[in-house]
């Protein structure tokens, strides 16, 4: 198979040339052969074409009602502006999203995400309180308890077999009682600079939790596309059947899958409480599966699993954030927020579902043709 | 007896097959009339179509002498034609009371009259000589016992054409005797049966009349005891005697050379609910072929050597190594390699691209950190897409999107990457129009020449003749004989499988 | 009675008593009538709520937008009863049908796209929450004779304890469930459809018809208990009953209801209301355990009984 391996390098290397067919033939392979891999990649623009033009057509609506909504200052080694505050704020969600990306494309859910944010806040703001402990075992404290936390939902999923929704619920609805364990009921404070740099340092101009999500989505792209990963839990989203006759690991990848999911979780928790530089388990993260759920949704992929797209989900999360930001800046009353969030959540809903585009198509027909 | 459910001309098509063609069908009251076919031959649409589950293209269905069309399958259950699935498709979270009364429960004062409902359902199933609890979850009992609940109901609803599909394919033979009783009391009643099935003993044992499809068509219709089963297997695979003489010739050859050391070895395996006492040798770069009619256990062979199903008896060695198998993973990583019989829920991964499909076992193989960056995938899909002309324009479009000829194709190019020492095939060429079977024959045959061993199973006997240098024959999940040589012949192996 | 498949209840039923006599043997006062009564009476709102719930779990949905909607109907009563001056009667009339409307047209969006209750119901949520804080952001006071007389209404029974309005509507609603759920043909087509949904379609069940009517069912009792809700709170708030849908989730899910729907009872979920009930009971006469340890360990039930039909529905499959 090594043979194989290299066989198929070597003609990959080569480019498009084989050395198997007669000069004749040759240039019409290598024509067939070329024209083959072109209609797909236009077909793949089509997925980012709607998220990505509802998210400039927002950032446009923004630009139409404040003039200055674009404008970029830069002061004191730092940039300021709307669009760095909207990148700033969607930090957690987005990074939820990324993890979340990966459940949701085996087929699974995972509501717990914020439940473990609080966790891993309260473990970290705890340990902080003890000056013995370096900032790196902080560190790695709270990307480990978010580990564990996926760990524990995948098992519950792959070994014992139980439904997604139900298993994270459990940690969804015991994790904060968890959180609050830990924290003796109280807002746990502490005084840290470095790991308040989290939160509200910045580098090279840009706040630090946006640094992380670049990171974030970087480190899981170079994961997810340059191994096998991202192509098996594709499959087993698709057709776990089909993928354990290819003896795809089935079982493996989920519980992979709720583990990145959960080190999400862990991140955006320690960035909620360098933040506030405490930790308050009753609100940190409160909700915020939900808006991670619904990024994944608004970038196009399917409940059900399948083929997912992590720069989409931030995306996805952009335009939540843009959304509560324009109608802000709209001058609308902030309690118009989640009205006009749900009726953008059953637009994207109705939308990807085939019956109601069939029903849309054949509503403009009828006009066109104007008769039945 | 009166004819009391016609057929007229049905055809059905679905977006580029045609599953039905001008079928008719006559069934007469108080008789049990045998619907026989391989897969693909129409039967199971031909049952939609009658039983309101499907909605017919063209011809016409005449109930009671009068013309129905049915819109769904209450519609058909309404007017008396009641339907017994495979999978029973009863409610076993309900008890078996409420089960047989779901939508007409016995009600008193505008509620549900309990009592009533128990004391009805124990008098029901007394004719079926079924005394259990009524009570109890329908999930408490066995398929066999389901199945008689599901066929009372339709009893209960007053059925006068009762269709049953493949009842018997879970059942051990005690349990079968039940049914055909409960069968036989229903045909005195008057009541008509369409019994759809694919074992020959008992079609012989209970029917009076049987109709048989091929590709769509009704290829026959008989009186069971004038049919001889020699004749029904004819007619349902299709094949005349007389075509069959030239394919015999081209296997000679190959059958002379020395005898090569065995690959694969099946000793006395057994596998729960599935194949028993079961032998088989695949010698060193030969091809065997599995023969018999569908449920006979072919596939099931195949199961058992991937690590789908797991053995209770028995062994299977691979070059003289006892293997485990556990899951596919391990056949897989022991060279062997199988191309399952549904290629929809099994094979293909529709949504991702040919590409994606073609690459997917090699990289499963080589592991997840070992990545086939994305030329090298399409340098390997080229490859293959080439080697067995894969038509297609679009390598990155959905796999869903093909034909089945095609499909099937990307799939035998995933398994041939990784280059197997063994190469399963379980029914390569079912579903796929005719043209396409002959360039997956004919790649078959070039995997043959090029010294790879293989087991195919296959209902085209013409085609397995061709190119196996041996055929085992299956009949109800056991071997029934070996055919090599100058025995083997279509004719001879169509004997085995109707006679053992 | 002692049917396998009422193991389930009877085990809630056991752990709620044994909690309970730990509770009384630990405490004065505990195992008294009033702190019985009051276990209903201060959850009867999400009693009727959780009723609401155990029929789309029943029938393998889920309706996560039932605080939401307490929230709002408890706003519009507000906002009818207090600015518009309405007679409360005249309020809850409107405001029940309307909450009716909105859970059918969630059902109606769910059967008609085969969309997934999950998400039709969460995108329910935000937009009952929105529509509430669009009506009125703070918390607006409700004050009207008919809320004196209502809450003066009630029973003395013995020991002090007190059987108010709340507790008789939640006795009338659980009668009513029991009564539908188990002696008429929506009941029974709640239950088959939850099964195999394929199969119901077969036998004949009505599934458009049932589906679309549960998640009505289930919001008119939503409505329902956000309008008792403003008895306990003598106001509307927007931002009230959050997390309650996790609550009664909960409840169904420590009642025996499997999540995947076909099994379980009303009954069950009262009696996990109960039980959470009285965990909260317990801590608070205990007064040193923090109310976190209500959260924990509802999870570890929740995790008991999840395993729990686990295990016994692994059973089941071997007898098939």
């Amino acid at each position: 198979m090594k043979e194989l391996v290299q066989e198929v390098s070597a003609q990959a290397e080569q480019g498009i040339a084989t050395n198997t067919l007669k000069s004749t033939n040759e240039q019409a392979l290598a024509a067939a052969r070329a024209a083959r891999y072109q209609v797909g990649a236009s077909n793949n623009f089509g997925r980012y074409l709607w998220p990505s033009c509802a998210l400039i057509l927002l950032l446009a609506v923004n630009l139409i009602l404040d003039a200055s909504f674009f404008t970029i200052a830069y002061q004191d080694g730092r940039f300021y502006g709307s669009l760095i505050d909207i990148l700033n704020r969607c930090a957690p969600v987005a990074l939820l999203a990324i993890g979340m990306s990966l459940v949701i494309a085996t087929g699974g859910i995972d509501l717990s995400v914020g439940a473990v944010m609080a966790i891993a806040g309260a473990v970290c703001a705890n340990l902080l309180l003890v000056p013995e402990i370096s900032i790196f075992t902080v560190i790695m404290a709270g990307i480990a308890v978010g580990i564990l936390a996926g760990v524990i939902n995948g098992s519950l999923v792959s070994y014992l077999g139980i439904q997604p929704i139900v298993a994270t619920l459990l940690l969804m609805v015991a994790g904060r009682g968890v959180a609050q364990l830990i924290n003796q009921g109280q807002i746990v404070t502490f005084q840290n600079d470095a790991f308040a740099f989290i939160g509200v340092g910045n580098w090279l101009g840009l706040p630090m939790p946006v640094w992380l999500v670049i990171g974030m989505l970087l480190l899981c792209q170079l994961v997810l596309r340059r191994t096998a990963l991202g192509l098996f839990i594709e499959a087993v989203g698709c057709n776990a059947s089909a993928s354990r006759y290819l003896g795809i690991n089935d079982n493996g990848i989920k519980l992979f899958a709720y583990a990145i999911a959960g080190l999400c979780a862990g991140l955006a928790g320690m960035i909620s409480a360098a933040d506030i530089q405490g930790s308050d388990a009753n609100n940190a993260g409160l909700w915020l599966e939900l808006d991670a759920i619904l990024a994944v949704v608004i970038g196009g992929a399917a409940l059900t699993g399948g083929r997912f797209s992590l720069l989409l989900s931030v995306v996805g999360a952009l335009i939540i954030q843009t959304l509560a930001t324009t109608i802000i800046v709209s001058g609308l009353p902030a309690k118009y927020n989640l009205l006009i969030k749900a009726l953008v959540i059953l637009a994207v809903l109705l939308l990807q579902s085939e019956k109601f585009r069939n029903q849309c198509k054949g509503l403009f027909t009828f006009n066109s043709k104007g008769a039945v | 007896m009166s004819l009391i459910l016609a057929l007229k001309n049905i055809s059905k098509s679905y977006p580029g097959v045609k599953a039905l063609e001008n079928v008719d069908l006559q069934l007469f009251s108080g008789e049990v009339h045998a619907l026989l076919g391989e897969n693909g031959a129409g039967k199971s649409t031909l049952v939609k179509v009658m039983t309101g589950a499907e909605t017919k293209n063209a011809g016409e269905i005449i109930f009671q002498n009068k013309s129905h069309d049915f819109a769904s399958p209450i519609a058909a259950q309404q007017v008396g034609i009641s339907t017994v699935y495979q999978e029973v498709n009863l409610l076993p979270n309900l008890s078996v009371a409420q089960n047989l009364f779901l939508g007409h429960e016995p009600k008193r004062f505008g509620l549900i009259d309990y009592r009533a409902m128990v004391k009805q359902a124990e008098q029901l199933l007394t004719r079926f000589k079924l005394d259990i609890d009524v009570t109890a979850d329908l999930a408490k009992y066995s398929v066999a016992v389901q199945q008689l609940i599901a066929i009372a109901r339709g009893v209960a609803m007053s059925a006068q054409v009762l269709v049953l599909d493949e009842p018997t394919a879970s059942l051990d033979a005690d349990e079968v005797q039940i049914l055909f009783d409960v069968m036989n009391q229903l045909k005195s009643e008057g009541v008509a049966i369409v019994f759809i099935t694919h074992f020959l003993d008992q079609v012989y044992q209970i029917s009076d009349r049987i109709t048989v499809l091929r590709n769509g068509k009704q290829v026959g219709e008989y009186l069971t005891a004038e049919l001889p089963r020699a004749k029904l297997v004819e007619t349902m695979l299709g094949k005349e005697l007389e075509h069959l003489a030239g394919y015999q010739e081209a296997n000679q050859t190959s059958a002379s050379a020395a005898t090569p050391e065995t690959l694969l070895a099946f000793e006395n395996v057994s596998a729960k609910g599935s194949i028993e006492q079961f032998d088989l040798e695949v010698p060193k770069g030969q091809a065997v072929g599995l023969a018999g009619l569908l449920g006979s256990g072919r596939t099931e062979v195949c199961k058992a050597l991937f690590g789908v199903d797991t053995l209770s008896e028995g062994s299977i060695t691979l070059a003289g190594k006892k293997l485990r198998l556990s899951q596919p993973s391990d056949a897989i990583n022991a060279g062997i390699a199988l191309c399952p019989e549904d290629r929809k829920t099994d094979g293909i991964i529709g949504p991702l691209s040919i590409r994606e499909n073609i690459a997917l076992a090699l990289q499963a193989r080589l592991g997840w950190w070992r990545y086939l960056s994305k030329s090298k995938q399409q340098a390997l899909a080229d490859l293959y897409i080439d080697k067995l002309q894969i038509a297609t324009p679009d390598a990155d479009k959905p796999i869903g999107q093909l034909s089945g000829g095609n499909q099937q194709k990307v799939i035998l190019a995933r398994w041939l990457a990784i280059e197997p020492t063994l190469l399963v095939l379980d029914e390569p060429t079912r579903g796929i129009d005719i043209g396409a079977h002959a360039e997956i024959l004919a790649l078959i045959k070039a995997l043959c020449e090029e010294g790879m061993s293989l087991l195919v199973t296959s209902s085209e006997l013409e085609e397995l003749v061709a190119f196996a240098n041996k055929v085992v024959v299956l009949r109800d999940r056991k071997k029934v004989t070996e055919l090599s040589g100058h025995e083997l012949t279509s004719q001879h192996v169509m004997q085995a499988i109707a006679e053992g | 009675m002692f049917a396998q498949r009422y193991l389930p209840l009877w085990i809630t039923a056991s752990l709620l008593v044994l909690l309970f006599m730990v509770g009384a043997f630990q405490f004065n006062n505990f195992g008294s009538l009033r702190v019985v009564v009051n276990l209903f009476s201060d959850n009867a709102f999400l009693m009727i709520t959780a009723i609401g719930m155990t029929l789309v779990i029943l029938s393998g949905g889920i309706d996560l937008s039932v605080g939401s909607v307490i929230a709002l109907s408890g706003v519009a009563a507000s906002v009818l009863i207090s600015q518009y001056q309405w007679h409360p009667l005249a309020a809850f009339a409107v405001i029940l049908p309307l909450g009716t409307l909105f859970g059918a047209a969630m059902g109606a969006i769910i059967y008609n796209y085969r969309l997934q209750p999950f998400i039709v119901t969460l995108a329910g949520m935000f937009l009952a929450r929105g529509l509430a804080t669009t009506i009125s952001e703070q918390s607006l006071e409700i004050d009207h004779p008919f809320y004196d007389v209502v809450s003066d209404f009630g029973f003395e029974l013995s020991g002090g304890a007190w059987l108010d309005a709340s507790t008789m509507v939640l006795a009338l609603i659980l009668f009513i469930a029991i009564l539908l759920m188990h002696y008429s043909r929506f009941g029974s087509n709640i239950y088959a459809v939850g099964g195999s949904e394929q199969s119901a379609q077969l036998m004949g069940v009505p599934v458009k018809r049932t589906t679309i009517t549960i998640y009505a069912v289930s919001s008119f009792l939503a409505s329902l208990a956000g309008i008792i809700f403003t008895f306990y709170t003598f106001s509307g708030y927007a931002l009230a009953a959050v997390g309650v849908e996790l609550d009664a989730i909960a409840a169904v899910v420590i009642g025996g209801t499997l999540l995947t729907g076909g099994r379980g009872f009303v009954a069950g979920t009262i009696l996990g209301v109960l039980l959470m009930g009285v965990i909260q009971t317990y801590i608070t006469f205990d007064g040193t355990l923090s109310s976190w340890w209500t959260k924990i360990v509802i999870g570890l039930l929740l995790f008991f009984f999840i395993v729990l039909q686990k295990v016994l529905n692994v059973k089941d499959a071997s007898h098939a």
